[in-house]
Parts: C-alpha cells; sequence; structure tokens
C-alpha cells in the first residue's frame, strides 16, 4: 500500500475497538463479528492483491434488518464500512481500511426463487454468478453475463461493478440484465428498486445503483432476468496476417448485421503463449488470431458463419476453422481462457489491463501499446473482446525489480491514457476501485466529478460507505490502474480470468 | 466555476420562450435562471409535452433549434446528436446503412394530435418509453451510451461516452432517462445503433380471449424462437388491422420473429407448432405487413383521436391478467404490449376514485401506472406518476444534487421535485 493515499485514518474509532465489536455483537450473532488478526487476515485484500489492508472488524450480517442496524450503529458513530461480497474483484474495490468494519455479505448465499413464468430468479447477493444459471439450466434457462470469474463471483459484486463478459455485446452487462435489487442505505433505509416488471416508477436507481461500486448502498437482494438458451452455438477460429486484417474484419461483420455472440482478438505474442502453454492448436503463423462465436437457431447461425467466412477472407484470413461439434467449440475457447496463466510463464509477473475503445481503432491502439512496449523496454501480449472494444493488454514484468515494477505502472497508465485518447474508457469490466481512481481526471473533468460526488453526499452525506473508492483523492493523475500477478498466482488461482 | 456574466449573444432574458441553438447559449440561460431561481420548461417537439403534471414555469426552454447529428459511426454502432434532433432524422440516416433506433421509439403524435411526431431524441430519453421489443432488447436507458448535460446550476457535465462497455463512474444515463427533465438539461446524447434484421415475420392467431392470449405470449417469450414482438388486442380492435393476409377482424395476438430469411420461416414454423396452432386458427404476415403492423402498435395508433384518458400499466407478466380482471369496467379498452407486460389501458371516464383503486391495484400486483393522457379537468389534482414515500425522498436528494435550486421542470413528475 506504499504509494496509495487512502481516507485518513479516524484513530478514534481504532482506540474504540472493543467497543464497537461488542456494540455490533449485540446487533447480530457475536459469533459473526470477527476482530482477531488471524480471522481478518482471509478479508485483508481482494482480487487486487497488490494492496492489502487488515479491516479493524468483520462483520457478517444474515438478514437485511442486521445489515440496516450495523449500517444505522455506523452511521451515528461516524464508522466507515467497506462491502464486501465474493472478494473477487480486480479494481480493489473491497480493499478494508484500518478504520473500517467490512461487511461481508457471506451468508446472503440462497437463491430465494425461481420464477419461470416471469423469466427471472430473485436470490441473495452472495450467490455465485453460475450458480443462477445452474439453478435454472435444467428447464434450457441461464443467466446472461458472463464474466470470466463467474464460478467464484457473487451477483451482489457483479451488481456493484456492473460486470461484463464475453457475450455482453449481444446480450449486454449486468445492468441490462438487472430486474431489480434490495439496498440498505448508508442511514439504514432499505428499500427495493425495480422488481419483476420490466420498468418501474420514477428515477432510475436500479441504473444508478449498478456499478456504483458499494458507495451508494449496501445491496441484499438481486432479481435477474434469465434467458432461454440458444437452440446451437457455433465458433469459427480464424487467423489473419496483420492486426489490420483482423481489425477491419470486426468492423465488417458487425457493419453487415451479425452480431455474434461473443468475438475475441489475441495477438501473436498471445497466441504463441497459449500454444506453448495449453497446447491450444491456434495457427502460429498468423499476426492476430480470432474467435468468433453465433448463437441462436441452426438457420440463422448458418447464415451468420457464412456471411463471417466470407468477410474473414475478403480481408486475407489465413486460416479458418469452423466448429463441427460442441466439443471443438469449446477447445477453441480453452486455449483462449487459458492465455492468462500462460502469460505467468513467460515472466515473473503479469499485469492485467482493461480498457475499452472504439473497434475501428484497435490497430492504432495496438501500434500504439508496441511503440510503448519498446519505449518502457516491456513484453506485452494482447487479449481483446473485439465485439465490445474491451482490451485486456498483459504487461509482463519482473516485481522483485523496483525499476521494472515502476516501468509497467507508467506503460500501463500510459495504455489507459491513449485509450481515453482515441474516445474509450478507462475500465471496461474491471471497474474504477482503487486501481484506477487517479486515472479519473483523464475521463472526466472537475464538474463532471463534482456532479458524482453530490450524488455520493446526498445518499451518505458522512461518505462512511466504501470511501476512497473510484473518485480521486489526490488531485493529479497518478500512475496507477493494474492488476498484478506474481509468479502465474492470482489470488484465486482456480478462477479463470480472461 | 466561475459565473461568466456574458450577455452579448442574441439572448434576450425579457423573452419568456428561449430558442438556443449553441450550447454557450444553453448555459447562459441556465446560469441567468439559476442565479434568479427562475423556473424553466424544457421542451423539445411538443410530441410528449402533455405528458406530466401541471406546473408553473416562468420562462420555456426551446430546445428545437438545438439539433443535428454530431457524429454517426455505423461500424462503431453509435450515433451522437443534439438532443433536439427528431427522432425522425436520425431514423433516416440509420436507413440508409440499414440500421435502427432497437428500442423502437414510441410516436405519440397520432394520440396527442392525430398525426405522427415521434418527437426528438432529448425527449425520447427523458421519458424513456420503448416500444415493443422491449422484453428483448431493452429500454431507451440501455441504449444510451452517453450524454452531456447542463445541471441546475449551468456547469456541463458528461458521462458515459461512446463505447459499449464503460464502468467508469456513477452510470448517470441510467438516473437521466426517464426523469422527464427534472434533472439536467441534455444536450448531447450518443446512442447505441443496431443493424436491421434482414427480414421479419408476425404469427397472427385469432385469439379473442385475453387468458388464452397471454398463454400463448408467456410460452413464445420462453422459447428458443426467440421472438422480438408479443402483442394482444381484444376483439374491438382487430378490425384496426386492413391488412392483406389478415383473414379475420376479431381478437388477435402477434407475435414477432425477425432475422436471417430462412432462419424467420424456421422459426415461425415452430413457433406455431410450439403453440400447438391448427390451419384457421392464425396467419403469418410477411415483412411488409409486419412493419405496418408492428408502427401502429408502437404509435398506439388505435387511439388515434379516442377522446379517452390513457394509463400506461406496467407490471410483472403472470399478474397482468389479475390486473386486466380487476380494472374491467364497461368504458375500457386496453391492448397489451412487450410480450404480456405492458397495458395502455383507456378509459372514457376517470375520476380520483377509480385513479385511487387502479393505482391499488397495480401496487398490489407489483406494477405501476403513468398516466399519459388526461382531462384537463382532472389533471391538476391527479398522481400522473406513482412513487412511495421512502423512493420520494431519495428523489428528492438526487433532485437536489443535479438541479439545487429546483429550476429544471418544477412539479412535473411529483410535488417538491
Amino acid at each position: 500500500m506504499s504509494s496509495l493515499q487512502m481516507p485518513k485514518v479516524d484513530s478514534s474509532i481504532l482506540s474504540k475497538k472493543d467497543r464497537i465489536v461488542s456494540d455490533i455483537g449485540r446487533i447480530i450473532n457475536p459469533k459473526n463479528v470477527l476482530s482477531h488478526p488471524d480471522e481478518l487476515r482471509p478479508f485483508e485484500t481482494d482480487g487486487l492483491t497488490a494492496y492489502r489492508q487488515m479491516p479493524l472488524v468483520v462483520v457478517m450480517p444474515e438478514t437485511v434488518e442486521e445489515v440496516s442496524n450495523i449500517l444505522k450503529y455506523c452511521n451515528n458513530n461516524k464508522v466507515k464500512v467497506v462491502p464486501r461480497g465474493a472478494g473477487t474483484g480486480l479494481s480493489g474495490g473491497s480493499l478494508p481500511l484500518e478504520d473500517c468494519v467490512l461487511m461481508a455479505m457471506g451468508k446472503f448465499n440462497k437463491i430465494l426463487e425461481i420464477d419461470y413464468e416471469n423469466r427471472c430468479v430473485v436470490t441473495q447477493p452472495c450467490v455465485t454468478n453460475l450458480a443462477i444459471t445452474h439453478a435454472v439450466q435444467d428447464k434450457g434457462f441461464y443467466y446472461a453475463p458472463d464474466p470470466s470469474s463467474q464460478i467464484a463471483c457473487s451477483i451482489g459484486g457483479n451488481v456493484a461493478e456492473n460486470s461484463g463478459g464475453v457475450h455482453s455485446l449481444k446480450y449486454g452487462a449486468t445492468t441490462n440484465n438487472l430486474l431489480g435489487i434490495e439496498v440498505v442505505l448508508m442511514d439504514g433505509t432499505i428499500t427495493k428498486f425495480g422488481g419483476k416488471a420490466m420498468d418501474s416508477e420514477g428515477y432510475d436507481f436500479l441504473g444508478l445503483m449498478t456499478g456504483s461500486e458499494g458507495l451508494l448502498g449496501v445491496i441484499t437482494e438481486v432479481t435477474v432476468k434469465i434467458l432461454k438458451s440458444p437452440e446451437i452455438v457455433k465458433a469459427a477460429l480464424i487467423g489473419f496476417p496483420t492486426i489490420e486484417d483482423a481489425g477491419n474484419c470486426v468492423a465488417e461483420i458487425i457493419a453487415e448485421g451479425c452480431i455474434p455472440a461473443g468475438m475475441e482478438i489475441m495477438d501473436k505474442a498471445l497466441t504463441k503463449a497459449t500454444n506453448d502453454y495449453s497446447k491450444a492448436g491456434y495457427p502460429t503463423d498468423a499476426e492476430a488470431m480470432m474467435i468468433v462465436e453465433f448463437d441462436g437457431t441452426e438457420h440463422e447461425v448458418e447464415a451468420y458463419i457464412e456471411k463471417a467466412k466470407q468477410i474473414a477472407e475478403k480481408n486475407n484470413s489465413s486460416s479458418l476453422k469452423v466448429s463441427k461439434s460442441n466439443e471443438e467449440r469449446l477447445k477453441f475457447w480453452a486455449g483462449r481462457k487459458a492465455a492468462f496463466p500462460a502469460c505467468g510463464v513467460l515472466a515473473p509477473d503479469y499485469m492485467c489491463m482493461d480498457g475499452s475503445i472504439p473497434r475501428g481503432k484497435l490497430a492504432e491502439v495496438l501500434r500504439e501499446i508496441t511503440r510503448l512496449s519498446k519505449k518502457y523496454d516491456l513484453p506485452v501480449a494482447n487479449a481483446f473482446h473485439a465485439g465490445d472494444g474491451n482490451l485486456h493488454p498483459l504487461i509482463m514484468f519482473d516485481a522483485n525489480d523496483k525499476n521494472s515494477l515502476k516501468k509497467c505502472e507508467d506503460f500501463g497508465a500510459d495504455i489507459l491514457k491513449y485509450c481515453v485518447k482515441v474516445g474509450g474508457a478507462l475500465t471496461g469490466e474491471h471497474g474504477v476501485g482503487i486501481e484506477k481512481r487517479e486515472l479519473m481526471c483523464e475521463a472526466f473533468n472537475d464538474k463532471d466529478i463534482q456532479q458524482q460526488l453530490t450524488i455520493k453526499v446526498a445518499l451518505d452525506p458522512n461518505s462512511l460507505l466504501n470511501p476512497g473508492k473510484v473518485y480521486p483523492i489526490l488531485r493529479k493523475c497518478a500512475e496507477e490502474g493494474r492488476v498484478h500477478v506474481h509468479g502465474g498466482k492470482t489470488k484465486f488461482p482456480d478462477i479463470p480470468r480472461f | 466555476m466561475e459565473e461568466k456574466q456574458n450577455f452579448q449573444t442574441s439572448l434576450d432574458f425579457n423573452k419568456n420562450i428561449f430558442k438556443p441553438s449553441t450550447r454557450e447559449e444553453i448555459v447562459e440561460i441556465v446560469k441567468n435562471c439559476y442565479k434568479k431561481s427562475i423556473p424553466l420548461e424544457i421542451s423539445g417537439l411538443q410530441s410528449k409535452n402533455k405528458i406530466g403534471r401541471n406546473f408553473q414555469a416562468e420562462k420555456t426552454l426551446d430546445l428545437s433549434n438545438y439539433k443535428g447529428i454530431i457524429d454517426y459511426k455505423p461500424e462503431e454502432l453509435y450515433i451522437k446528436v443534439k438532443a433536439g434532433t427528431p427522432i425522425s432524422e436520425i431514423e433516416e440516416a440509420l436507413k440508409k446503412n440499414n440500421q435502427q433506433l432497437a428500442f423502437e421509439p414510441n410516436d405519440f403524435g397520432y394520440l396527442f394530435s392525430g398525426v405522427s411526431n415521434s418527437g426528438s431524441i432529448g425527449g425520447v430519453v427523458a421519458c424513456n418509453f420503448a416500444g415493443s421489443r422491449r422484453f428483448k432488447v431493452g429500454s431507451v436507458r440501455d441504449h444510451l451510451l452517453g450524454f452531456q448535460g447542463i445541471n441546475g446550476k449551468g456547469e456541463t457535465i458528461k458521462s458515459g461516452g461512446t463505447v459499449v462497455k464503460n464502468v467508469t463512474g456513477y452510470d448517470l444515463c441510467k438516473i437521466l432517462s426517464g426523469s422527464f427533465g427534472t434533472l439536467t438539461v441534455l444536450t448531447e446524447i450518443s446512442i447505441k445503433v443496431l443493424p436491421k434484421p434482414e427480414t421479419s415475420k408476425t404469427l397472427i392467431i385469432k385469439i379473442p380471449h385475453v387468458k388464452k392470449a397471454l398463454d400463448y405470449l408467456g410460452q413464445s417469450l420462453s422459447s428458443s424462437t426467440d421472438p422480438s414482438g408479443g402483442v394482444f388486442y381484444p376483439d374491438y380492435f382487430g378490425k384496426n388491422f386492413i391488412l392483406n393476409d389478415l383473414t379475420h377482424d376479431g381478437g388477435l395476438t402477434g407475435i414477432r420473429v425477425e432475422g436471417p430469411m430462412n432462419s424467420v420461416d424456421q422459426r415461425i414454423n415452430r413457433l406455431a407448432k410450439e403453440l400447438a396452432l391448427i390451419d384457421n386458427e392464425f396467419s403469418v404476415l410477411d415483412s411488409v405487413q409486419t412493419e405496418i403492423f408492428w408502427n401502429k402498435t408502437k404509435n398506439l395508433e388505435v387511439f388515434k383521436n379516442s377522446k379517452s384518458n390513457l394509463i400506461r400499466v406496467v407490471v410483472p407478466i403472470s399478474e397482468t391478467l389479475q390486473v386486466i380482471q380487476k380494472l374491467k369496467k364497461d368504458d375500457l379498452n386496453y391492448f397489451i404490449d412487450w410480450g404480456g407486460s405492458l397495458i395502455w389501458m383507456a378509459f372514457e371516464h376517470l375520476n380520483s376514485k377509480i385513479l385511487l383503486e387502479i393505482k391499488e391495484i397495480t401496487k398490489n400486483h407489483q406494477g405501476y401506472y403513468t398516466l399519459i393522457k388526461i382531462e384537463d379537468d382532472f389533471k391538476a389534482s391527479a398522481d400522473i406518476f406513482t412513487i412511495d414515500p421512502i423512493k420520494y425522498k431519495i428523489s428528492e436528494k438526487i433532485k437536489k444534487s443535479f438541479d439545487p435550486k429546483r429550476i429544471f421542470n418544477p412539479g412535473k413528475m411529483y410535488t417538491g421535485i
């Protein structure tokens, strides 16, 4: 936590630790209040493991009333609260503060209702993303947003971060698949925004809460839309001699009116790493490798695959393979999904960036990344959710070499700044958290940020809920913004990241 | 934050209607009104201005001159326009590239004035009313990628951008969609556009009964045939549709399927089979007739020239039948859109007792209503929008954070907001 400034620690809170523990122990079952350092340790970080901080105390409420009473208590006593779901977030949104109550929502882990008539699932927030699909798939339904960490990430966390996934081009991110939430505000107010109907009355608070990174309220219940699973899914694996050709192919597929379920590009460096690591069988001579996937009814998918083939050939594709079975399709993806761990083999550490760019700027941005790679003398490999313009450059470095770490940080910040420069965004799906906080002023001016802060103050006047996240504390654009992986080991090595 | 007093533009502050054509002028107007606490009515192309409560505004900010396409990138699937740009102009531009606004903005012109007027993009975002594709592609708010606007202090603010994936900061696009101009004057709007489907067809099922119709709609929406529209018109509206392949004039259920040619045929056939329809129970509209049918639906043309009060009710699909049965009155005409979730209800006579009943019933069935068209006499006292006390309190705070002196459309949605 060396270079990261967090809100000033309130020493009076630290000195009242015992009282806070016993007070909250009267609000909820004292067994659910953790205060011993050994108990706190597992909560010191989330998916952004470069930063660690032990909280003052961890509380694990079991009911919405308990959440409300704890927040009321903390609000009255000016105690900071940091909410936490599964703790898989990559931008440090759940990083504790020294003087905070960490509210771990892990006990909210039940699916409450499956409603096929209204095609929705009502669930507690700490149910995992994938568990929702598992609960409804026997009836041929699924929940569309699929962040790569879906086996472990919680649906409440998905709402807080507005998580996307490989299929968000066609099916949207969390915000487009959410019908309602129950939320508790910092003053203890319990309310519901939305429900099972498609729209709700008044201002769209559901939309405002989604992606607010735990700064506006604590989510205690979530209602999501479920969709009927497509009849068939097919993918094509296509190699291109240049990045430009691949970029043009993406633009033309979109312009032709085919909206793929997913469209991924990997550059040569990443393709090679993946082949060496997972024997994916990707074309090694290609400068860019693309997976394009369509879903729907049989005729529909055939028609789109045919169109994509023609467009690829027109754009000089050097190889093209269409999946003949579901197994083969999954094999195409297996390599792509192994891409991040594959990078872990190439260098002691890598940093995963998350910028969003206009699809048409891919070649330009990759050229800039190559230039920066030479400037900083650090290798880089690129994965790209091409369909929706979400770029994940993986910068390789050695964290034991301070100079290398600094170079990597500067390199990463330069990439994100360039994303904003070409009309993109600082973060496509990982959130701002603490990671990109100081870069916010690249995307927004003071007035923009001030408007957002005014909303925060309207709902949380004392700024007690997840303070220090999303909005810059320092009025400078510090060179921050990355997911750090050391020795190929993430905090949760069993969670896929792609 | 420096207030720049600059009166060298053509603005005349003695006038009651401002018709700015630049953002600088809008900023100047708002700053002036903020300073002097002058309430402003924000207006576009007058297509939906009758929706909302009566309120008093000393001045009108008419954005109809603030129009034009700023940037349209078909391959990036977005169009960036000034807020006063007519929807018709946007749709014309998109058509040239075989693209569309997938949320099918309603045309309220027929309802209020008997002729088409789909309004401006600013108005469409401010109202957040979506057409029949709602259950498949989302509402207006799901297509708003970014905006620039002027808050109640006259400060230019922005959120979002032009890329689809963007989680940088609070998603203000959502809170402004459907805020009826009470929070911010929108100046620039970036909206997602999508390819027009290659073709579309509509399965028309002859069905006079709402219960059976809702069964059909429910089944189709849960089917992998992936429909993009589901509507039910009772008997009295059937005759409004004169189409080559529509062989009867009674109640009907329409289900639309869109996509590549042979896939649409395959899905329509499969849908008919899944619903176990027999031959003389249904007909299929080709793409031309499909377009006419769904345009009439999104434009609420069955209510054209009607003198009735019109209420828009949104409930979960499972509740629709009960809501209709409970609200059934002799003078009620209605039709159902969004595959069962949206009910357009026209009452010849409305009074506060009936309205209270509608409020209770929709609330008890987990939904809400919006009064769209209402007799002038009754309008002053009627609740046009519903809200519960907790959300009202939060709304007050949010209103204050954008518009501290309550100068934008004060009272248009709720008293005090």
